[in-house]
């Protein structure tokens, strides 16, 4: 039986299929405006990559921030539980998440049976997600995923103070009118980001072995500048993006 | 379709309860008289909800209260555009929304009922909040009238000789301020049977919010955050007395009954802070939906919380203690231990804490006492971000999602 999982984000639309408890494929693309739409899409788009048709699929569980829109899954379940559910599947060892999403980051502690424990979730503020490093991408004319590589190249990072994104923005701007080095802006923004999902993980007291998922983990500058302040080192997972439609598609199978 | 939101929304109607109406009509009445206090000739008192109110019952001193009117501007969802006149008046966004609203609520007579009675005294006791002694003071300032403040220092481990000797000679100071307010002799006498009237009150108060120990509970505590202002504005009278004893007698009628405020009821909750006043409706749904019912909270209980300080016979000696070691006024280990004998006598599946962005006292220190009740309790707790009165402090969807997982984790564990 295959089961599939459908998670709308903020920023991308990610889905996934498990057939005998293995990953068959996942699918990720930009959300756009309309989620229902988004879930249509990312889902039928993975059903024709993988030969396969609606009729095959015995059950979907949608989740993420429009995980309400997406009519035709059998159920919805919050990403925290989707993002738990993943991260056991991938590695049953895990018993910590840090994921930072488009407009929220968790931290997420799992006992030992892949069941969550915990979580801690940023508060009404954009630093520390997603689309905090967007904005400073733009800022410093660099493409979102060329931001890790470029703070791997810095030698003193710059100090950025502002938490909130907009000061933040201000700060960068004068910094690059002072001259300081692209990449060293880069590598701070990535500490102060860090710094505010450290808080989370630190709150919920974050028990190793860590998974980070979330588009952000896909920033090694992010993911190490989080390593230095966690003084854990991450799991490596190949799909941290897609990992919350991987325990959508997980929680389907247990329906 | 997802078995989400609507799905698990009951089809039938929760039973109403009777006595709401009764409630909402005492209410109107009480206001009505605050109202039209000048014309028969009776002095108001503006007091802070945890201010000693019962020497101003003695005195025939109609008590009104800013925060309570803070309340029913927040429920009626005009908290935003009176929190903005404040800040247009230069106050900051981070002072407390009540304090906010009532502020520019004396300017523009605004809010649900235009606005309160204009105060002849005001009557400021800090056991709740340091706020109170500015707000207060704005206050006597613009309405030009005398301000007594009853200073309670913070208990953090015990009522000291000292602070017991500090605060009983302000209840004598308090007394000699309303002789000389109202040209008349305190009187004693019948401060005795206020005093009797407030300690019956509280007994029955804390009997009301008793019987939501059955299960499934016949009340929630968003009735018990609408039931308390009776215990706030008419405490040392016999309106009250009489009002919660009838109200005991329908939730156990109702607990015989098998009539439940959240229709099959499966999950306990426990909530922490002050109500999100504009929201109610919404967070009851939301909670209702995933067949968990808030049966209490350290809200409500807050106004019987220190009976056991109050000797009925020896009232005003009694007070000072009592109104100094109330719950906002005490240490953060006494107050995760109020929460852990609440939790158990509740039998809650779980706790949520409202982090108020208005009420500093109440929300410093919840994190501390999130972590004493996970390693005394195991029970997952919950913190939500938001504000009393101010809307723009409320993210429906991020609250949701948190409550949405908090819920998932409840349910993984009773599986």
């Amino acid at each position: 039986m295959i089961y599939a999982g459908i998670d709308i984000g903020s920023i991308t639309a990610k889905s996934a299929l498990i057939k005998d408890n293995k990953l068959l494929g996942t699918h990720v693309m930009l959300s756009g405006y309309n989620p229902l739409n988004a879930g249509i899409k990312v889902f039928e788009t993975l059903l024709k990559k993988s030969e396969l048709s609606k009729k095959d699929i015995t059950a979907i569980v949608s989740t993420g921030y429009g995980r309400a829109s997406v009519n035709f899954a059998d159920n919805a379940i919050t990403e925290i539980i989707c993002h738990g559910a993943g991260a056991h599947f991938m590695n049953p060892t895990i018993r910590g998440i840090i994921d930072v999403g488009g407009q929220d980051s968790k931290a997420i502690l799992l006992d030992t049976n892949g069941q969550v424990e915990n979580f801690a979730m940023n508060d009404k503020c954009a630093a520390g997600t997603g689309r905090f490093l967007e904005v400073m991408a733009k800022a410093l004319e660099v493409d979102l995923d060329q931001l890790g590589e470029f703070s791997l190249k810095a030698d003193s990072p710059s100090k950025i103070s502002s938490i909130c994104t907009v000061f933040a923005e201000s700060e960068v701007i004068s910094m690059i009118s002072g001259q300081q080095k692209r990449e060293n802006i880069i590598a701070g923004i990535h500490e102060s980001a860090a710094a505010r999902v450290a808080i989370l993980a630190t709150k919920i007291k974050i028990k190793d072995p860590i998974m980070m998922t979330g588009g952000v983990a896909k920033n090694k500058g992010m993911a190490n500048a989080l390593e230095g302040r966690l003084g854990f080192k991450f799991v490596k997972g190949n799909l941290p993006q897609e990992n919350g439609a991987i325990g959508a598609a997980v929680l389907a199978s247990r329906i | 379709m997802p078995k989400h939101k609507s799905d698990n929304t009951s089809d039938t109607k929760p039973v109403k309860i009777k006595s709401a109406k009764k409630m909402r009509d005492l209410m109107t009445t009480y206001y009505l008289d605050a109202l039209s206090a000048k014309q028969n000739n009776k002095l108001v008192a503006w007091i802070t909800s945890g201010g000693p109110v019962e020497p101003l019952v003695a005195m025939d001193i109609i008590p009104v209260y800013p925060e309570n009117h803070g309340a029913m501007i927040g429920s009626s969802k005009m908290g935003e555009d009176l929190c903005i006149k404040a800040e247009d008046m230069g106050y900051s966004s981070d002072l407390c929304s009540y304090a906010r609203t009532d502020i520019s609520c004396s300017v523009v007579k605004g809010g649900p009922i235009g606005g309160l009675p204009e105060p002849d005294m005001l009557i400021c006791c800090n056991n709740i909040c340091g706020t109170v002694l500015k707000w207060y003071e704005v206050q006597a300032r613009f309405y030009n009238v005398p301000l007594f403040i009853l200073d309670t220092p913070i208990c953090h481990t015990q009522y000291s000789p000292e602070i017991a000797k500090y605060v009983r000679a302000q209840i004598d100071e308090y007394i000699a301020f309303l002789e000389n307010v109202t040209k008349r002799k305190f009187n004693y006498n019948k401060m005795v049977q206020v005093g009797k009237l407030a300690f019956e009150g509280q007994l029955l108060w804390q009997k009301v919010l008793d019987t939501t120990a059955h299960r499934p509970s016949p009340m929630s505590a968003f009735d018990a955050f609408f039931f308390l202002a009776l215990i706030v504005t008419l405490r040392g009278t016999q309106i009250a007395v009489d009002f919660y004893k009838e109200l005991i007698e329908e939730m156990e009628q109702r607990s015989k009954d098998g009539i439940s405020a959240v229709k099959d009821e499966k999950y306990r909750l426990l909530w922490d802070n002050l109500p999100v006043w504009y929201q109610l409706k919404w967070l009851s749904g939301k909670f209702s939906e995933h067949n968990a019912c808030l049966v209490a909270d350290t809200y409500t209980s807050a106004w019987c919380g220190a009976i056991k300080y109050i000797d009925e016979n020896n009232f005003l000696d009694s007070i000072a203690e009592a109104y100094t070691r109330i719950y906002l006024n005490i240490g953060v280990d006494q107050m995760a231990d109020q929460v852990l004998d609440m939790i158990k006598f509740y039998d809650a599946d779980g706790f949520v804490m409202h982090s108020n962005r208005s009420c500093k006292p109440y929300s410093f220190g919840q994190l501390d006492i999130m972590n004493i009740i996970k390693e005394k309790t195991n029970i997952p707790v919950l913190m939500i971000e938001a504000d009393m009165v101010d809307p723009r402090n409320f993210s429906q969807s991020q609250i949701e999602t948190r409550i949405d997982a908090f819920m998932e984790i409840i349910k993984q564990r009773n599986h």
